[in-house]
């Protein structure tokens, strides 16, 4: 039965590790291609609704984002629990949106403008006069391609 | 003279690349943004907007509440049942009297075609959850793009993402997203 074990003493070869930087590199490629940075850190809870018939935001460079809700409970105690708008890095109010419009347009090429998208991220909870608010301004600003983001829904 | 340059040790490269790799891992974010997708009307100055004559079979109404109710047309609906009524008012298959009128259009593609006038209207209450808002939004949506969905089946054997911009333009013009919003009433 001894017919498996030829020389026992022979050590087991170490595993070459050569290849290791090239495989973590690859893996190291794939993710900085396919990163997309947070841009703002949220100050809102935002749950967003679920919807079926999606449009995906192509050009991330055209997307001016929108965040209400909640604020989160580190903040409730300054802001209140009552759902706010955030623009940016800050809680706005909604006069703030016009200004915000105006310099997330001045940010871009005049080519670009036309095709500029706003993306709301509102909470599902939120009730729809803050909402209809901030429309109203978008109308005002001239900012009427909008984009009510939601997450993909089971389809019946 | 001529001293070689020792050679740089290649060991630590993996570690720096894990280092980097863990970096990267942890920022990501690959979800990619979507949603629904629409137009606001341009901003009119004065509140005093023309009010244009539609009849009233042209109007789809659709009144959502402060407790997340539907009102379909003056009667309670249920939200399942949403696109199936809007399909129905869209297309109108019967020239039935109650709903929307048609009128002859040349259209690429088609020729003289009857399309229809009707509009939907939405109109919710300033308390209504955003969710059920967007529930509402998505079935009329669905609603207009079934439709497109089944005229591209039928006219071109393909469905409707995959045709050129030319055709997809000639079944947008027969099956016009037509949702218009009311402003929200103002409670006193």
């Amino acid at each position: 039965m001894s017919k498996f074990k030829k020389g026992g003493k022979k050590e087991l070869p170490p595993i070459s590790t050569a290849s290791l930087p090239d495989i973590v590199f690859m893996l190291l490629f794939f993710f900085m291609v396919s990163t997309t940075m947070r841009e703002v850190t949220l100050n809102v809870k935002v749950k967003l609704p679920e919807a079926t018939e999606l449009s995906k935001l192509e050009k991330k460079s055209l997307v001016s984002y929108i965040y209400i809700g909640e604020p989160l409970p580190q903040y409730q105690s300054k802001f209140g629990v009552a759902p706010r708008i955030q623009l940016n890095d800050q809680f706005a109010s909604v006069g703030d949106i016009s200004d915000f419009i105006i310099a997330e347009r001045e940010a871009r090429d005049e080519a670009e403008r036309p095709f500029m998208i706003t993306s709301l991220k509102v909470d599902e909870n939120t009730k729809m006069g803050i909402v209809a608010d901030v429309k109203q301004e978008l109308r005002k600003a001239a900012a009427l391609h909008i984009n009510y983001s939601s997450r993909k829904g089971r389809e019946e | 003279m001529s001293r070689k340059v020792p050679e740089v040790p290649a060991a630590s490269l993996a570690d720096i690349a894990f280092m980097l790799l863990i970096f990267f891992l942890v920022t990501t974010t690959m979800d990619v943004d979507s949603g629904l997708e629409r137009r606001l009307p341009q901003w009119v100055e004065e509140e005093n907007e023309e009010e244009i004559d539609v009849k009233e079979r042209n109007i789809f109404a659709v009144l959502v509440n402060r407790d997340n109710a539907l009102l379909v047309e003056n009667e309670y609906a249920q939200i399942e049942d949403l696109k199936e009524r809007a399909k129905e008012f869209m297309e109108n298959p019967t020239n039935d009297e109650s709903l929307p009128e048609k009128e002859p259009k040349d259209i690429p593609f088609f020729g003289e075609v009857m399309v229809t006038k009707g509009v939907i209207s939405l109109r919710n209450d300033l308390d209504t959850k955003y969710g059920t808002y967007i529930a509402v939004q998505n079935e009329l949506v669905a609603a207009i793009n079934e439709l497109r969905e089944e005229l591209a089946k039928e006219q071109f054997g393909k469905s409707y993402e995959d045709l050129e911009r030319e055709e997809q333009n000639a079944i947008r013009k027969i099956y016009p997203s037509r949702i218009s919003e009311a402003e929200p009433k103002k409670r006193n």
